[in-house]
């Protein structure tokens, strides 16, 4: 079903989607209750955002598997600055969020960025330190401990609702949005691409490449951050363990989505469907009460066949 | 010592997509000579050695080896039966000792275990064969060049190989460490080992050479017993041949200097270069590889950054210090790998066009697309580039019609200096009368050029006055009334 990804272009994975929907469907029709199209959506969201950033990172050949320990890193700093506050109103705690998201992603995504163009390491290595010291800092912070003691107030961004859709999804469709217009629209955005393409050429062709790295990786930061927060306040506390392996997840959905990991090429619109289609098949195994265990196994076997696929075609 | 003929070259023909590489070449190669083939860049001289030594195979045509039919599909058979080749590149493994190089492959073992020592004395024993005073258990990497063009040829030898051919070898060489090849050279014809030496250096033919071969576009020109010829004569026959007239020098007006260059200089790669460029005007770079010329280009483009000396443009001084800042001040560069450095290949036209002129177009940050799509569209009609659409990307466009997508680019940025480095290689005739015909044109409006090419007849049928460069310095600068093809041959190839 994946190889027909790529020769059918966008819509071999829109009908392998539309297959695995008909799949679960038939297997557990409890799939298409609307809560449960709800809680897939809710699902997703949080990992869009990281999926959001992580595509920045990948059309310019890059890639950053910090991400997870960055969005654990910044639940617990909302969580701990939050506990401060416990009387407060949700829209402190919403500026306080976002604060966080943008420090915490700046630091750490500019850290990463550092590495990468000034000391050439490369970004596998470069963000994988980043993956242990992130989320070192998020254990020894919190000694192993989780972070309670939050008002439910806390936790309307993640479990809250504006009317009847989920805040999670206004915030995945606004920062979907923003991204798509950013690549597809402004000139940064073409500059991501051009990177992606040929760095050479990009430079002789007056990119400030080491510019539009910095830029990538600290948009990956802030959105893993602001991942981070969300993720703390559906949980209304700060676990040092969360979003483990969100980085698998989120290149993944990228990669299915028809961004190249050789860099230049892909929209953000197709990632929206690999994180669907990622999501469906979470859900679905869920519902058919598959164990856990078993979801682990089967993602690592999707993510291998999407990464496959993309070098095959690569090299075509 | 007997002279036999070691290598017989019959009617070897090899072309690849687009030219003709080697056309018809006949040559006997003797042991216990030294056969020089010398010829400008693009000649064949790389072409003819690698079929020799099994990297490609050729067309049509016949190699013998000591008599016997020879065809090699691998470099391994070539070396098997007595050919190794001295790469320009060295092939060592430089974190290996100088035996371990030269038994790479062929390790000495005795059960599981490698014989480090006798490795070591076989070594030796051949080392001292050449007069070398190099330790056998020296690591690579902490060798002169010179002493790893020495282990090569050790190499060599201790392949037994009958045939030992020389890719430049003297091109990173200090006058006695070229003496101590020589000598060596010599020690190997005594042992009846037959040399193909390629050079540039004609001045180092008399020395070591007994024939010397000239090629001139794939086709076998001349071989002369070495004694029986000059520099002189060697040039001519290096470059005669019928001017094809499309090129086409026209009468315009050249204005005031636009640029100036004093003095700069980029250690290992130019050094302290001087020149003007005058509005309106072609100004031409000739010379051979390595001389530096893309080099120049790249840091008057502030790709890479000038160590000493002032660039002025426009009476005003320069301090590159990225393309940017050049694209800002109207300068554009069309480099000389379009493939690699040009183009962005899974992109269209119009995105390569548009690419460095989008930060001048832009709408608060967001791309002005009506202007890309225009700007594209007019270019499209005026340079006659031949694509469906400006949507097409530009892998599947011929050479001729990328290399015009890159120069589209610059005019629409409005450029008023041209950088070009090779602009027509590998391009077929129409496209490249329709490229001198932009130049002109860009030129006649008062834009001025600066080209680097390899063709001598392109530069002297167009530009207006040409700079020579020989290893890294300007070696002359020519009015083209006053230049030819033997005036700019022995510029770019003798030493004063």
């Amino acid at each position: 079903m994946k190889l027909r990804k790529n020769k059918l272009g966008d819509y071999g994975l829109l009908l392998t989607f539309i297959a695995i929907c008909i799949f679960v469907s038939i297997m557990t029709p409890k799939f298409l209750l609307p809560q449960n199209i709800r809680n897939i959506m809710v699902q997703v969201s949080i990992n869009a955002l990281i999926a959001t950033g992580m595509s920045f990172v990948i059309l310019t050949g890059g890639i950053d598997i910090g991400v997870g320990s960055v969005a654990a890193l910044s639940g617990i700093v909302v969580t701990a600055i939050c506990k401060n506050f416990p009387e407060a109103s949700i829209f402190l705690y919403i500026c306080i969020g976002l604060l966080v998201s943008f420090i915490v992603g700046t630091v750490c995504g500019g850290f990463n960025a550092l590495m990468i163009t000034k000391f050439n390491v490369h970004p596998f290595i470069a963000t994988l330190g980043m993956l242990s010291i992130a989320r070192g800092l998020a254990f020894f912070y919190t000694g192993s401990k989780p972070i309670f003691g939050l008002p439910d107030s806390f936790g309307w961004v993640g479990q809250g609702y504006i009317g009847p859709v989920p805040v999670l999804i206004i915030i995945m469709i606004l920062v979907l949005a923003i991204a798509h217009i950013f690549l597809d629209k402004t000139i940064s955005g073409r500059y991501v691409y051009a990177v992606g393409s040929n760095e050479e050429v990009a430079k002789l062709n007056g990119v400030n490449v080491h510019q539009v790295k910095f830029m990538v990786y600290i948009f990956s930061g802030i959105l893993s951050a602001l991942a981070g927060v969300c993720l703390a306040s559906k949980l209304i506390s700060g676990q040092p363990a969360a979003a483990t392996g969100y980085e698998l997840t989120a290149i993944a959905a990228v990669v299915m989505g028809g961004i190249s990991m050789s860099g230049g090429k892909g929209k953000i619109r197709n990632t929206i469907m690999g994180l669907l289609t990622i999501g469906v098949i979470n859900n679905g195994m869920s519902l058919m009460r598959v164990s856990s265990y078993l979801q682990t196994i089967a993602m690592g076997f999707i993510i291998l066949a999407a990464v496959a696929i993309d070098q095959y075609n690569i090299k075509k | 010592m007997i002279q036999n003929t070691l290598i017989e070259i019959r009617n070897i023909s090899k072309s690849f997509p687009g030219v003709k590489a080697l056309d018809n070449v006949t040559l006997d190669i003797y042991s216990g000579e030294v056969h020089v083939i010398i010829g400008e860049n693009g000649a064949g001289k790389s072409t003819l050695i690698k079929i020799i030594s099994g990297v490609y195979q050729n067309d049509s045509g016949e190699l013998r080896l000591k008599g016997k039919l020879i065809h090699f599909t691998n470099p391994k058979q070539a070396i098997k039966a007595g050919i190794s080749v001295i790469h320009q590149e060295l092939s060592l493994v430089p974190d290996l000792t100088v035996a371990d190089n030269i038994f790479l492959g062929r390790e000495l073992i005795k059960g599981k275990f490698l014989e480090k020592r006798e490795m070591n004395q076989r070594t030796q024993e051949i080392l001292t064969s050449l007069d070398l005073d190099i330790n056998p258990e020296e690591k690579i990497r902490n060798l002169s060049t010179a002493k790893k063009q020495m282990v090569e040829i050790a190499r060599s030898v201790s392949w037994n190989s009958s045939l030992v051919i020389m890719d430049e070898p003297t091109s990173s060489l200090a006058k006695h460490e070229v003496d101590s090849l020589f000598r060596i050279i010599r020690k190997l014809k005594s042992e009846n080992v037959g040399i193909i030496y390629i050079s540039h250096r004609l001045q180092e033919i008399p020395e070591i050479g007994d024939k010397v071969t000239v090629l001139r576009d794939g086709v076998l020109i001349k071989t002369l017993p070495v004694n029986e010829t000059n520099e002189g004569k060697l040039v001519s026959l290096m470059v005669g041949r019928q001017i094809n007239n499309y090129y086409h020098r026209e009468n315009k007006k050249i204005g005031k200097i636009i640029l100036k260059v004093e003095s700069i200089t980029r250690k290992s790669h130019f050094k302290d270069i001087s020149f003007y460029l005058r509005e309106g005007e072609i100004l031409g770079i000739a010379g051979l590889i390595g001389a530096g010329r893309t080099e120049l280009l790249r840091s008057i483009f502030g790709a890479d950054k000038i160590e000493s000396g002032s660039i002025f443009l426009n009476g005003k001084l320069t301090d590159f210090n990225h393309p940017s800042q050049a694209i800002h001040n109207k300068i554009g560069l069309v480099p000389e790998e379009r493939r690699d450095q040009g183009l962005l290949l899974d992109k269209s036209m119009r995105e390569n066009v548009a690419l460095p002129s989008l930060n001048i177009h832009a709408k608060k940050g967001f791309v002005d697309k009506l202007w890309e799509i225009k700007a594209s569209e007019e270019y499209k009609k005026k340079l006659q580039v031949k694509t469906p659409s400006i949507e097409v990307i530009l892998k599947s466009l011929s050479g001729g019609n990328q290399q015009k997508v890159i120069i589209a680019r610059w005019l629409a940025a409005d450029s008023k200096i041209l950088l070009l480095d090779e602009p027509t290689r590998g391009i077929d005739v129409n496209a490249k009368a329709e490229i001198y015909h932009l130049m002109n044109d860009f030129t006649k409006s008062g834009g001025s050029i600066l080209m680097v090419s390899s063709e001598l007849l392109e530069i002297l049928g167009i530009a207006d006055r040409i700079i020579v460069m020989r290893e890294g310095m300007i070696t002359g600068i020519l009015d083209h009334k006053e230049a030819s093809e033997e005036k700019i041959m022995t510029l770019a190839a003798l030493d004063e």
